[in-house]
């Protein structure tokens, strides 16, 4: 009712010309993101004539179509020539995707309902353990004797040390920790990265891509779904259990059909950035893991004024996407609302 | 009165039983182990691929790695990989050449160095001082003149931008139009005009294209003998003008694609906030008689602020690892005129210098991390203040 009184109030009633003004800038801006995007359609339709004899823009009217690039694409070419990519992309997307939701969740889900308290020096202590233990290994000494020893050396450090300094962290700190992961430009951490994959010739294999894309997304995933969890009401989970339900009850009973907006909308954006991720792939993946945009960005090298064939492959890289987008907007805006409204 | 007073009293000490019953419960042993399972594989992930590698990066950025068979050899080499990139041969590449600066070029200087300066003596001045905080300042007043100076003299007449000032020149114009006009089309759309919906779609359309392909499209948009605008470029009289043949043109055109791709995430977010703002505020102004900008600035603005620099903040810190588009567009050309920083570490990689591409990757991490603490420490707080 009261919606309705201030909907028919005067002071929000538009002028026709503002209206018209208005009108025109959003028309201009939505053919300025439609028209790019109508061409790569409509080239990939063209013969190279239609192409290199100037700016052709109806078909039927300026030209007329033809099938001839998606043919060369995709049959002369073989369907591996584009089906492998597609299909290594939508592997290792939808595991990345999965695992870090997974993941990431689990920990923004322990963040916003278990008190940590973490000690610096105990931390401090594990690391510089870990890394006594990685020296120690590239000195040539068998790694089951490392860890051995690191093992002790941490736990004989912890008990007399480490328990000396002072002060503890809590949850705020240890997810701000893991989303400032995000600052880290992926180019910083990849050549580590790259050789640790080499080392266990694990480089150009599907499985190297999955585990660092997961990597770059849980930060993502913490952040987004700890905001989520803190909008979940505690008193129903607390209900629960002094209704005697266990943890593992409450979190697939009640939690989880709770969740679901929420994981459905961050697991969709991070499912974007995997099938857009190009860093990452430039480094770990070769021929025989090559991604979609490697595949784009290698052809726009070979035959980059072959705009119809570059037009069929960067329409099918972006195919999904699009239809995504237009059936599932309300998910995505929602996705990138919980993150950022509430920083 | 009383009476209330005590049946809230017996009511929080209900609460307060159940809630030392739920947190018994949960110290029992099964969520010791829940504690852990839920934290720890997050928590191993990122020490491993990111913590660890950023240490280890740290070191080979002091260091010479070659690959032999079976394995790496990495040799100590102190600073030299630094060296090189700031004094030796890749100087020119990473700071670029000084050009002959304008009078507005000096006086931009000028005003960033004085306004730095007086910044630094506010708080020299101020009782709050501490040492630790006097160290910080003087460095961010020193590295924000610095970076000012470089960027206005590189870009001045007879100046080469190195890839530092290039990716300076991306991420602040980038994120400035991104903003500016997603903030337009949002105050339009949250007008409630018919076919919103189509808009809100249309709108988020870009952000979702791989950047890749969005290299591609305005490849052959910025084309001006084949392209879909040439029609356009021929009446401004720039029929043999290419975007790709002066480094100007060029950065316009990276400049160009990078805010159509992000533009629709600042508006989505920001069309949230504004849907926020209470129309009984607005309303009331109306009736008051106040403009639409006056409007704008005492009722809409101090209310999306905050979610306003938080937008910014995200956009500026995912700015600065730009990559595809420049590669696909230009391929940093002409000459460095548009490669990144990390396309230029992708270069040195492709070379194996590897001990040079960590240290261009740290001198990337350095500025985001000093331009992202800046931001939020002091440009937010200010623009929070003032409003």
């Amino acid at each position: 009712m009261r919606r309705l009184l201030l909907r028919s109030s005067n002071p929000f009633r538009l002028s026709p010309r503002w209206m018209l003004i208005s009108y025109a800038i959003l028309g201009l801006w939505a053919f300025i993101v439609l028209f790019p995007l109508y061409w790569l359609f409509v080239t990939s339709f063209k013969l190279p004539i239609d192409v290199s004899s100037g700016p052709k823009y109806i078909p039927f009217v300026d030209f007329q179509p033809s099938l001839h690039a998606w043919e060369e694409m995709l049959v002369t070419n073989g369907p591996d020539y584009v089906g492998r990519p597609y299909t290594m992309t939508l592997i290792v997307g939808l595991n990345s995707a999965l695992a870090s939701l997974v993941i990431g969740s689990g920990a923004a889900y322990a963040l916003t309902r278990f008190q940590y308290r973490p000690k610096p020096g105990l931390i401090v202590t594990f690391v510089g353990c870990i890394f006594a233990m990685a020296i120690l290994m590239s000195q040539g000494i068998p790694w089951q004797f490392a860890v051995v020893l690191g093992l002790v050396i941490y736990f004989l450090l912890a008990q007399t040390i480490g328990r000396r300094f002072r002060g503890t962290m809590n949850n705020d700190d240890i997810a701000f920790w893991l989303i400032s992961q995000r600052i880290l430009p992926p180019i910083t951490v990849i050549i580590p990265i790259y050789i640790l994959f080499q080392q266990l010739g694990m480089l150009d294999t599907p499985q190297a891509l999955i585990v660092s894309y997961s990597a770059a997304n849980i930060p993502i995933v913490v952040w987004f779904m700890r905001d989520y969890f803190q909008t979940l009401p505690l008193e129903i989970e607390e209900s629960a259990f002094i209704d005697g339900a266990n943890r593992l009850q409450v979190l697939v009973r009640i939690m989880l059909p709770l969740a679901i907006p929420g994981l459905i909308a961050t697991f969709l954006i991070v499912l974007v950035f995997s099938w857009n991720e190009y860093v990452i792939a430039l480094f770990l993946s070769g021929s025989q893991t090559q991604t979609m945009p490697l595949l784009v960005s290698g052809q726009n090298g070979v035959r980059g004024p072959q705009w119809w064939n570059m037009s069929v492959l960067v329409g099918l890289m972006i195919a999904p996407l699009i239809i995504l987008a237009v059936v599932l907007e309300r998910y995505i805006a929602k996705g990138l609302l919980i993150g950022a409204v509430k920083g | 009165m009383e009476n209330m007073n005590r049946s809230r009293a017996i009511q929080s000490s209900i609460f307060a039983q159940a809630k030392s019953y739920i947190t018994r419960s949960r110290t029992g042993h099964h969520d010791n182990t829940a504690r852990m399972a839920f934290l720890l594989p997050t928590i191993l992930i990122i020490l491993f691929l990111s913590l660890f590698p950023l240490i280890v990066s740290l070191y080979l950025s002091f260091a010479k790695v070659a690959f032999v068979k079976g394995g790496v050899t990495i040799t100590f080499v102190g600073t030299a990989n630094y060296h090189k990139l700031f004094f030796g041969s890749n100087q020119r590449h990473l700071l670029g050449a000084l050009g002959e600066m304008s009078l507005i070029g000096w006086l931009i200087c000028l005003a960033t160095t004085a306004f730095m300066a007086y910044w630094f003596y506010r708080y020299m001045t101020s009782p709050k001082r501490k040492l630790l905080g006097v160290f910080f300042r003087l460095v961010a007043a020193l590295m924000t003149s610095g970076l000012v100076w470089l960027t206005v003299s590189t870009l001045s007449d007879k100046g080469v931008p190195g890839t530092l000032v290039v990716t300076l020149v991306f991420v602040a114009g980038g994120v400035f139009f991104q903003y500016t006009i997603g903030l337009l089309l949002a105050l339009l759309l949250v007008q409630n005009l018919p076919g919103k919906r189509f808009f809100r779609v249309v709108f988020l359309l870009p952000m979702m294209i791989t950047p890749v392909g969005v290299g591609f499209l305005f490849r052959m948009m910025a084309d001006t003998s084949v392209g879909p605008l040439v029609p356009l470029w021929v009446s401004l009289g720039l029929k043999d003008f290419s975007w790709a043949q002066t480094g100007s043109g060029a950065r316009t055109a990276v400049l160009v694609s990078d805010i159509w791709q992000w533009t629709p995430f600042m508006f989505i977010i920001l069309l949230a906030a504004l849907e926020g703002v209470s129309r009984e505020q607005i309303e009331a102004g109306l009736v008051d008689g106040a403009t639409r900008l006056s409007l704008f600035r005492y009722i809409i603005l101090p209310e999306i602020a905050p979610v306003s620099l938080t937008l910014i903040l995200i956009r500026l810190i995912e700015a600065f690892k730009i990559i595809d588009l420049p590669r696909i567009l230009t391929g940093g050309g002409p000459g460095t005129a548009t490669e990144s920083l990390t396309l230029n570490a992708f270069n040195e990689w492709r070379t194996l210098n590897l001990g040079g591409s960590a240290a261009l990757g740290y001198v990337l991490l350095i500025i985001v991390t000093f331009v992202a603490v800046m931001f939020v420490n002091t440009v937010r707080q200010k623009i929070l203040e003032w409003l």
